[in-house]
């Protein structure tokens, strides 16, 4: 305990804050770039499971099969997977940019899932009336589906992508540098164990907590009436 | 000359016949009545028309043009000089009700915007909702619904008009407000197909009528007929049932 | 790309990667049992408790399910020698994954409890059944139905990601023998798309496991894709 508060001093130091501070900044960029990009993927593999048509039951397994394969690897072993088959092909790629990929590939599954749910939420009814008009299957998912399946998307979709943020900490076995991974250079330089970690989940927890809550906020008013007509409104600006 | 002729038109649901051989034919301005027990594929008739339910065999000709239901382009055309409304009227939640009106006939008819809304204003005005236009299904009642996706089909400006129970699913005080809708566009030449429980309105309206069961049409009769002096023994034993009150 | 897949290393060693798929289930096991205990605990005091307990259990929740395991258990590996505690490697993750399942489990749970009549309870409180008593006879049996399948998905998340977090600190479980054994030959693509293709297994086996359980005990149909 006197050791840590010997500590605190040269630990608690504007560079050291700095360096904390930067590295939590890379935590939300890889969190919000791979979320963002697999959520559009995840959107294109949706549509595409929905082909209908039988020459299209291959098409339809795989983006099943993915799903269902990459939700039940565990993240790290994605990253592991990515990496070296990075640098199968190129030497080039930055560590941020395969751990932005190895979180696209894993987002895409989970996220995949959400968004089917919510366009699985849109009454079928809607489809037909649709289909009936000679609307084709992309107009009625873009004009009539997603604007409906919206509400029910983005608050598991924000939720998914929050939590991320605490499984980025897994990428600092491969050296990105954000946030765990100064963690364990603070550690190695001596620093008490207690005192680094203590810390960083706490750098984690102000990254986190106010983003489940705001994300918990966007749910409840996304899903009143009331609160999808504004919701409406903002859209239709 | 038939406007729509109906051959022989089978559709199944999985390993059910739905729809064991229905013919029929209709002239242009014929308003036909299609009545029977639940279950006997009346709205099946209606759906495999727009290609809803997926015909298993039988041909449909719509003005001489022969619909292949196994052929998408095929099926378009059906759909582009048919229109249907349905029982629960299934309006775009996320539209307004003008913008539910002129969705289909700016972006799939590709006609010209202020045409369409001219044009989808003055059929609201006619189905009474012409102070609605901003609203959002959610905000209307059923019977407005309704009224809204008669405007919506009509604005297709379809060859038949196809209505699917849509007075089934509103309550009685509503009920009568849609029936006005419906006298009025009989009276004015539109090809009908008028699906519904409503005996007394198909009697007033409808120019022939025809009764299914179990995916067949067992009569087709005027109204008079039908209703009073039906030929076979099942239709007078349905017509029995229902007509005691 | 110019590599050429070797997968007879893999096959060579397969039995140790075995060894590291059953330590990896012995951990999910034990993770989950654990942590239900306390989450039971935790929901029985969140619905029942006093106020100050409540809050603690509402500390204990928030902090662990906003900051991520790999620090949680970190802090233990790196910090218990600190305060003069040598625990095995195992051990730290071990009750690392317990906390942690924990208050993911307190939340669930509670979510269970909170479906449950007072009336329920206070027939059973008029039969002289003590909280506990009315945990075991009354609760448990009435949410099993509801709260099944989220636990059964729950033990899944425990087992896979869980546990493969052991391996940054050097545990053997399935993750850990994949990296020691790719550091010997070097053939990482190929023991790391087995090890995926095993922890696809695993838990497809784990998830009809669970399934059947839960038709068989609680009458839940749980799904398994």
């Amino acid at each position: 305990m006197e050791r840590i508060i010997e500590q605190l001093p040269r630990f608690f130091t504007l560079d050291n804050m700095v360096l904390l501070a930067q590295s939590a900044g890379l935590t939300l960029a890889m969190t919000a770039m791979g979320c963002l990009i697999g959520f559009g993927l995840a959107f294109v593999l949706v549509y595409l499971r929905q082909t209908p048509g039988l020459w299209a039951l291959p098409l339809r397994l795989v983006c099943i099969a993915y799903v269902e394969i990459f939700r039940r690897i565990p993240f790290i072993v994605v990253i592991y997977l990515v990496l070296f088959f990075i640098q199968t092909v190129t030497t080039d790629a930055s560590l941020f940019t395969i751990a932005v990929i190895a979180i696209c590939i894993y987002a895409v599954a989970y996220t995949a899932d959400i968004i089917r749910g919510g366009i699985e939420s849109v009454a079928q009814t809607q489809v037909e009336a649709a289909t009936a008009m000679n609307f084709s299957r992309l107009r009625t998912m873009v004009t009539v589906v997603l604007p409906q399946a919206w509400p029910v998307i983005v608050p598991p979709a924000i939720a998914f992508a929050v939590s991320f943020i605490k499984d980025t900490a897994l990428v600092s076995q491969i050296g990105v540098f954000e946030l765990t991974f100064r963690g364990k250079e603070l550690n190695n330089q001596g620093f008490s164990a207690l005192l680094v970690f203590g810390t960083i989940a706490f750098c984690y927890f102000l990254m986190s907590f106010p983003l489940s809550m705001l994300g918990q906020y966007l749910e409840k008013r996304l899903g009143t009436p009331r609160g999808q007509r504004s919701a409406r409104s903002i859209r239709n600006g | 000359m038939a406007h729509l002729a109906v051959s022989d038109l089978h559709a199944r649901y999985g390993t059910v016949d739905v729809l064991k051989g229905v013919s029929f034919s209709m002239k242009k301005g014929e308003v036909i009545g299609l009545v029977g027990p639940s279950g006997s594929g009346k709205s099946t008739v209606l759906r495999t028309l727009v290609g809803l339910t997926p015909a298993s065999a039988g041909t449909v000709t719509i003005n001489e043009t022969v619909i292949d239901f196994s052929n998408a382009a095929s099926v378009r055309l059906a759909r582009d000089q048919m229109a249907i409304v349905f029982q629960q009227y299934n309006l775009f939640q996320n539209m307004s009700v003008l913008h539910n009106v002129t969705v289909a006939p700016t972006k799939i008819k590709k006609w010209p915007e202020a045409q369409v809304r001219q044009e989808a204003e003055k059929l609201l005005a006619m189905v009474g909702l012409a102070d609605k236009l901003a609203a959002y299904p959610d905000q209307l009642s059923g019977g407005q619904q309704q009224r809204v996706a008669i405007a919506r089909a009509l604005a297709l400006q379809p060859e038949i008009l196809l209505l699917d129970e849509v007075t089934s699913a509103l309550d009685p005080e509503l009920v009568n407000e849609v029936l006005d809708t419906i006298r009025r566009l009989a009276g004015e030449g539109i090809s009908m197909i008028l699906v519904s429980h409503e005996m007394a309105f198909i009697r007033e309206v409808a120019d022939k009528v025809i009764f299914m069961d179990e995916g067949e049409v067992v009569e087709e009769a005027p109204p008079e007929t039908m209703f009073d002096a039906p030929t076979t023994d099942r239709a007078r034993d349905f017509f029995g049932k229902i007509l005691r009150h | 790309m110019n590599y050429t897949f070797q997968y007879g290393v893999v096959w060579d060693n397969f039995d140790v990667l075995m060894e590291g798929a059953w330590l990896t289930f012995q951990l999910g096991v034990i993770a989950f049992g654990g942590g239900a205990i306390i989450g039971l605990v935790g929901a029985a005091i969140k619905t029942y408790g006093p106020r100050p307990l409540r809050l603690l259990v509402d500390t204990y929740v928030v902090f662990i399910t906003n900051t991520p395991a790999l620090i949680q258990i970190y802090f233990l590996y790196f910090g218990l020698p600190e305060v003069g505690l040598r625990w095995s490697n195992e051990a730290c993750v071990l009750i690392g994954l317990i906390l942690n399942a924990g208050a993911y489990l307190t939340m669930i749970l509670r979510a269970g409890f909170l479906s449950v009549r007072k009336t329920e309870l206070e027939a059973g409180q008029t039969l002289g059944f003590s909280l506990v008593q009315q945990i075991r006879y009354i609760i448990v049996p009435h949410i099993a139905k509801s709260v099944y399948p989220a636990l059964a998905n729950f033990f899944i998340v425990v087992l896979v990601m869980g546990t493969s977090i052991g391996a940054l600190i050097g545990v053997d479980e399935l993750t850990g023998q994949a990296i020691n054994l790719s550091t010997i030959n070097y053939r990482w693509l190929e023991y790391f798309s087995v090890v995926a293709a095993l922890y696809v297994v695993l838990t497809f086996v784990a998830s009809i496991g669970l399934a059947l359980l839960g038709r068989w005990a609680f009458r839940v149909r749980a799904r398994i894709f």
